[in-house]
């Protein structure tokens, strides 16, 4: 099948914060506005406009993509939304691409945006609408079950301690010391802060989590003969990849995320890559809970399954290790505004990428990156591979 | 790309106790009726009778529960209800010390999923532990259900209690 090439040529994003003063549509429009400014764009020329965005219920509003339509420029343009609860940053990606690749249109802007502190008393309220409404719901259940339950199993399955998962959160905090936008960098922070933190439901730890977060991200997606206008620099989607396995989470073997292994070979595949561990420079996979860094990094093949752990204590997946793995700070220490959460790691892919991301800079001129995102009940994986 | 972060506002706590910043608030009143449906309402029918019930795929051949009217990888209609035990493994468990809204528990819930004996490898539920002290639960734990008893069952997932250590 004939597909255009399609670049991101542009990103730009909110701080993320615990409570922004900002509404939803204010937060969009300034992920958006800077998208545009720092590839020199306006508004006027983008065709598409794709909304990523999770449950209308953090809002409260109905039909959310209609809410925020203005802040993210849509109004007068073709808009599609899509969601597939924590997956929907790269899935925003993947549609923004699939607009361009088809030459329907030779410029997407992509506009991420969550907002989860207006959901009171706390956004688990929305959240614990994932369990099964008739045999789930009425045992009572959080969302930290879903996780704990994974990592538990995860943990089981190959012998691993918390001190090993517990790398993964120090390693990522730290690393979002760097990034301007961080709501929880943190330089000096220490395994020993990570295992001594409140323990909310065994085996997660307070530390063990990203926090509740407001922010949005955007990126902006072109056709190549407008890339190439554009800038010097276009970061080219290579390969994207989604994949959603069963609800009936209680009857899948959770030690290990199979939907992000299509994902990615679906992605692989497309970008012609065949040895990922090679041919892959950097990785952002889907950090909500540190265990989950190594769970995704397993099922992106970068890794052998239950092996993570070890590669982390190695020092592979530090900023400066043979696989970067989370240069951003990640959602554990950059934060996880749902939605935009991910896109951030796109955006850190194209800064990265284009050796602008500051501080954050992986040394050796990286050719080649992987962003990751899981979502909905523990069943969807959406992958997209970026090079330059 | 610091030029490329906004400068977002981020409200603190003192911002709202010294009233520096305005919002409004509502209450959603939206109650639901939901139809248990064809498979799960003869699953709830049968915890009031103090039973757990599968059904099986003519396809795949597998024993699945929770019930379900078609098998969703072989995209067939499952052929018929299937009495399981009310005994099982626990495959996975956490302990869990808060709420919802994260206000801690007295007592810490355990939470688990069981796979369920005369059901096919793997088939889990998800349920809660009792009568054991939360050190002392392993996975591939085996255990039993204890029902409510008859008059109190009402045909819902608690129609269970828990389920408890088997020894």
């Amino acid at each position: 099948m004939a597909r255009n090439r399609v670049a991101i040529v542009g990103a730009g994003m909110t701080k993320f914060v615990r409570r922004a003063q900002e509404t939803s549509k204010e937060l969009a429009w300034e992920a958006a506005s800077k998208a545009l400014e720092s590839c020199e764009l306006t508004l006027d020329d983008i065709d598409a406009v794709v909304i990523g965005t999770a449950p209308e219920a953090f809002d409260g509003v109905h039909m959310k993509s209609e809410y925020l339509s203005d802040g993210c420029g849509g109004w007068g343009k073709p808009v599609i939304r899509g969601y597939v609860g924590g997956g929907t940053g790269v899935l925003s990606v993947i549609q923004g691409w699939y607009h361009v690749a088809s030459g329907l249109f030779d410029t997407v802007l992509v506009v991420a945006e969550e907002k989860m502190s207006a959901c009171q008393p706390h956004p688990q309220g929305a959240f614990i609408t994932i369990f099964d409404n008739i045999t789930e719901r009425a045992l009572g259940p959080n969302l930290l079950w879903i996780f704990a339950l994974e990592m538990n199993a995860y943990m089981t399955r190959y012998g691993l301690s918390k001190r090993d998962i517990a790398l993964v959160s120090v390693k990522n905090k730290r690393n979002a010391a760097d990034h301007p936008a961080a709501l929880l960098g943190d330089p000096n922070i220490t395994v020993e802060d990570v295992l001594n933190s409140e323990v909310l439901a065994w085996p997660v730890q307070r530390l063990d989590v990203s926090p509740v977060t407001d922010g949005a991200v955007a990126v902006v997606m072109a056709a190549e003969h407008v890339a190439r206008r554009v800038t010097n620099k276009p970061v080219w989607v290579e390969g994207v990849g989604w994949n959603l396995d069963t609800a009936y989470w209680t009857n899948r073997d959770l030690s290990y995320p199979t939907y992000v292994e299509e994902a990615a070979r679906m992605a692989y595949k497309m970008a012609g890559i065949t040895e990922p561990r090679k041919q892959i420079h950097i990785a952002e996979p889907y950090d909500p809970f540190d265990y989950k860094e190594l769970h995704h990094l397993e099922g992106l093949l970068l890794f052998d399954k239950g092996k993570a752990p070890e590669a982390t204590a190695l020092g592979i997946t530090q900023r400066d290790g043979d696989l970067p793995v989370c240069p951003s700070g990640g959602l554990l220490g950059v934060g996880n505004p749902i939605a935009a959460a991910a896109l951030m790691k796109v955006a850190e892919l194209f800064w990265q990428l284009r050796g602008e991301a500051g501080a954050r800079q992986v040394p050796g001129q990286p050719k080649r990156g992987v962003a990751q995102a899981w979502g909905d009940l523990m069943q969807v994986g959406t992958v997209v591979v970026l090079g330059i | 790309m610091k030029e490329f972060v906004y400068d977002t506002v981020y409200l603190s706590e003192e911002d709202f106790e010294a009233g520096r910043v305005l919002y409004e608030t509502w209450k959603p009143v939206a109650r639901y009726a939901w139809d248990a449906g064809i498979a799960i309402g003869r699953y709830l029918a049968e915890l009031k009778n103090g039973r757990l019930v599968g059904v099986h795929c003519p396809s795949c051949g597998r024993i699945l529960v929770p019930p379900r009217m078609f098998c969703q990888d072989c995209f067939v209609p499952t052929d018929g209800f299937v009495p399981l035990q009310d005994t099982g493994t626990v495959i996975t468990f956490s302990i869990c010390h808060i709420r919802w809204d994260m206000v801690r528990l007295e007592h810490p819930l355990i939470p688990a999923v069981i796979a369920i004996d005369g059901a096919s490898p793997g088939m889990g539920i998800l349920h809660l532990l009792g009568e054991v002290a939360p050190q002392a639960v392993r996975i591939g734990m085996r255990v039993r259900a204890v029902w409510k008893p008859p008059e109190e069952r009402e045909g819902a997932i608690t129609d269970i209690r828990y389920f408890k250590p088997l020894e």
